[in-house]
């Protein structure tokens, strides 16, 4: 197990930049999250731990050695990939004991080891099967069966649930965290989507095209977000956003309707802001700020509320039942308020 | 009918009617004419007696026959080998990420598009006693001193002959296992590099394995094409010197139509059909049918 540390790491593919020096530290045994839409450089950073992608310039160390040039093979890093990546000519067990194999382990302890490994993972019955006789929730096993077979000190995973149905998503993500719990081997998981990240990660990094915009365990990012970006991806349904301006103790979002300033917020009168407001901060009551109800969607526990506030598209979550119809105006009342800058989406208050 | 039409094996059978009736027609008619021809003692303008397998035992005994079975067997397994690692080779170097890839991936073509007929000629004149371009670079680097008599002496002449065919056949090898090699999931290297393989190691473990199922069908048909090469060695030496590069084909050719012994000249090309069966055979139960290729049905 390993600290991971990464020290003004970027990355350009021929002329263009597509990780600007980021900066990351990983603690040993933590699980941390690389979160962030696509194409914003979460795979690269993690090919670049893994030794796959060259490192352009910055530092990478994986416990207290620096590796730029350190090849993968001697990383001590074992990584899960997207697709999998099984050896189609192999069986699971060959599969799972390739690395063993390859470092002239015994054949004795690389049996012992994969045995070991199966029985975690609950591979026992598909030791012999190729993996094209498998489920694709049973290759993404194989796929960490082979990574925690080696006992690395790192591992690294890319997007590792994004083939599998929703159902079993969910059920991957507790076995992984409890892997996790199990074997405390410090892990970093890339995946674009907010809820694994919330879910599982000590850690979560959210990336925005190539930079980091905030660091943080997943409460304190979801409570405290930096700044407008993070406040949008974290947090499901996402944040709603109203433009305005500051006017004495209160913020003009247009149709003459007025939000008190967040207590303590020190912003100059006259200055355009946005205001950040959860869906679950949202409350309905008999007075507050007039909205109007365009589509209901009860989901059971909660019903998410669809509405249009001053002009702008709002989404509030309520867990009492209503029965609204499209059309029907309500009143809510937020109860906590976020205010952003509109240009650089800095956190205001 | 209706029935009959809703069954898999019966509609199966009625489709595959129209490519039964031309392969009858067209492989099926000249096949069993040369099998029959075999069996009797035909010449140009006579048709024959049925004479048994009385030209078989003739070629048994005959020497000629025999060197050219030697050579073929000869020809057929050095031309293939070297096919197969030059074209191994060579897919593996125009598979790497270098400039003008696709410039050179087009002019590796080149010796196998150009007609045959051609080619054999430029290599008649590669081989000529006394305009060869090889002795004459050779000598200007003071490597020999005389000519190189390649296509005269018995044993130049077999290797002469090899060459020219390698040459031609290592183009289809190359981008055969050039596009198998292709098929190769880059993740699936990059896993290898992770779990510590070399790059021997996941050429080994990794790509070796992968390609085998092509490889097996590429090097069929090499070997089907090598083993009944006609034209490379009926234009460069029409078998000479002293039958050292006849082959089955050429000699066949040779006591059929020139010599007007068809019932003889069938035989040696039937005789050739057992050796490629063997091959075809091989090939599909060695190397083509993997347990990782056939899913979930066979365990
Ligand atoms: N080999 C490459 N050559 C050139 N550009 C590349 C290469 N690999 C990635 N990029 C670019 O780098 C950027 C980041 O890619 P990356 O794969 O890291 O995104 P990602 O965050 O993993 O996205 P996703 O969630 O879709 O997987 C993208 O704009 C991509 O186009
Ligand atoms: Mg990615």
């Amino acid at each position: 197990m390993a600290a991971v540390t990464l020290s003004q790491v970027r990355k350009a593919f021929g002329s263009t930049e597509v990780v600007h020096g980021v900066d990351i530290s990983i603690d040993d045994s933590e699980f941390c999250v690389l979160v962030g839409p696509s194409g914003c450089g979460k795979s690269t950073l993690l090919r670049m731990i893994a030794g796959l992608e060259e490192i352009s310039s910055g530092r990478i160390e994986i416990g207290g050695r620096v590796v730029n040039d350190v090849a993968p093979k001697e990383r001590d890093i074992a990584m899960v990939f997207q697709n999998y990546a099984l050896y189609p000519h192999m069986t699971v067990s060959d599969n799972m004991g390739f690395s063993l194999k390859l470092a002239g382990r015994p054949l004795q302890e690389i049996r012992s080891r994969v045995d070991e490994a199966a029985q975690i993972l609950g591979l026992r019955e598909y030791l012999e099967r190729y993996p094209r006789q498998l489920s694709g929730g049973q290759r993404q096993r194989v796929a960490m069966g082979r990574a925690i077979v080696r006992k690395p000190q790192v591992f690294l995973f890319d997007e590792p649930l994004s083939n599998l149905d929703a159902k079993l998503r969910v059920q991957m993500r507790t076995e992984i965290k409890e892997l996790h719990q199990r074997l405390r081997t410090t892990s970093v998981y890339v995946t674009h989507d907010q809820i694994e990240a919330m879910t599982m990660a000590d850690k979560i990094v959210v990336m925005n095209m190539g930079k980091v915009e905030q660091i943080g365990s997943p409460l304190e990012l979801y409570d405290n977000p930096a700044n407008q970006f993070v406040a949008g991806f974290i947090g499901s349904p996402a944040m709603n956003f109203l433009p305005g301006r500051i006017n004495g103790a209160g913020i003009d979002i247009g149709e003459g309707i007025r939000v008190p300033v967040p207590a303590g917020a020190t912003v100059a009168a006259g200055r355009e802001v946005v205001v950040g407001v959860r869906p679950e901060h949202l409350a309905v009551g008999a007075d507050g700020l007039p909205a109007t109800v365009v589509v209901v969607e009860p989901t059971g526990a909660d019903t998410q509320i669809f509405c249009k506030l001053a002009g702008t598209d709002i989404t509030a979550v309520v867990r009492e039942r209503h029965e609204f119809h499209p059309g029907v105006p309500i009143r809510l009342t937020a109860q906590l308020t976020y205010l952003f800058d509109p240009a650089s989406g800095a956190r205001l208050a | 009918m209706h029935r009959l039409l809703n069954n898999r094996n019966a509609l199966g059978m009625l489709f595959m009617l129209p490519a039964a009736a031309l392969l009858v027609v067209f492989l099926t008619y000249p096949l069993g004419l040369g099998v029959w021809l075999g069996f009797t003692d035909a010449k140009i303008g006579r048709t024959g007696e049925w004479v048994g397998l009385e030209n078989y035992e003739f070629l048994w005994g005959d020497s000629v026959t025999r060197l050219a079975l030697f050579n073929t067997l000869l020809y057929t397994v050095a031309a293939s080998v070297l096919k197969f690692f030059l074209g191994l080779w060579l897919a593996i170097i125009l598979n790497q990420n270098l400039p003008f890839k696709s410039f050179f991936r087009a002019a590796i073509l080149l010796p196998y598009i150009v007609p045959t007929a051609l080619s054999a000629i430029a290599f008649w004149w590669i081989f000529d006693a006394q305009f060869s371009i090889i002795s004459w670079v050779l000598t200007r680097l003071g490597l020999i001193d005389r000519y190189i008599d390649f296509l005269g002496d018995p044993w130049n002449a077999r290797w002469s002959v090899i060459a020219a065919n390698v040459w031609r056949g290592v183009p289809f090898v190359a981008i055969t296992l050039l596009a198998g090699l292709q098929t190769i999931s880059p993740t699936l290297y990059e896993a290898a590099a992770i779990d510590g393989a070399s790059p021997w190691q996941r050429f080994w473990h990794v790509t070796l394995p992968l390609l085998t199922p092509i490889i097996a069908v590429v090097m069929t048909f090499s070997v089907l094409f090598t083993f009944t090469d006609f034209q490379l060695i009926y234009v460069i030496t029409r078998g000479g010197p002293l039958n050292a590069t006849h082959l089955m084909a050429t000699l066949s050719f040779q006591r059929a139509i020139p010599g007007g012994a068809l019932g003889e000249g069938a035989a040696i090309a039937i005789a050739m059909v057992p050796f490629l069966l063997a091959a075809i055979l091989f090939s599909y139960f060695g190397l083509q049918r993997r347990a990782w290729q056939q899913g979930g049905t066979d365990r």
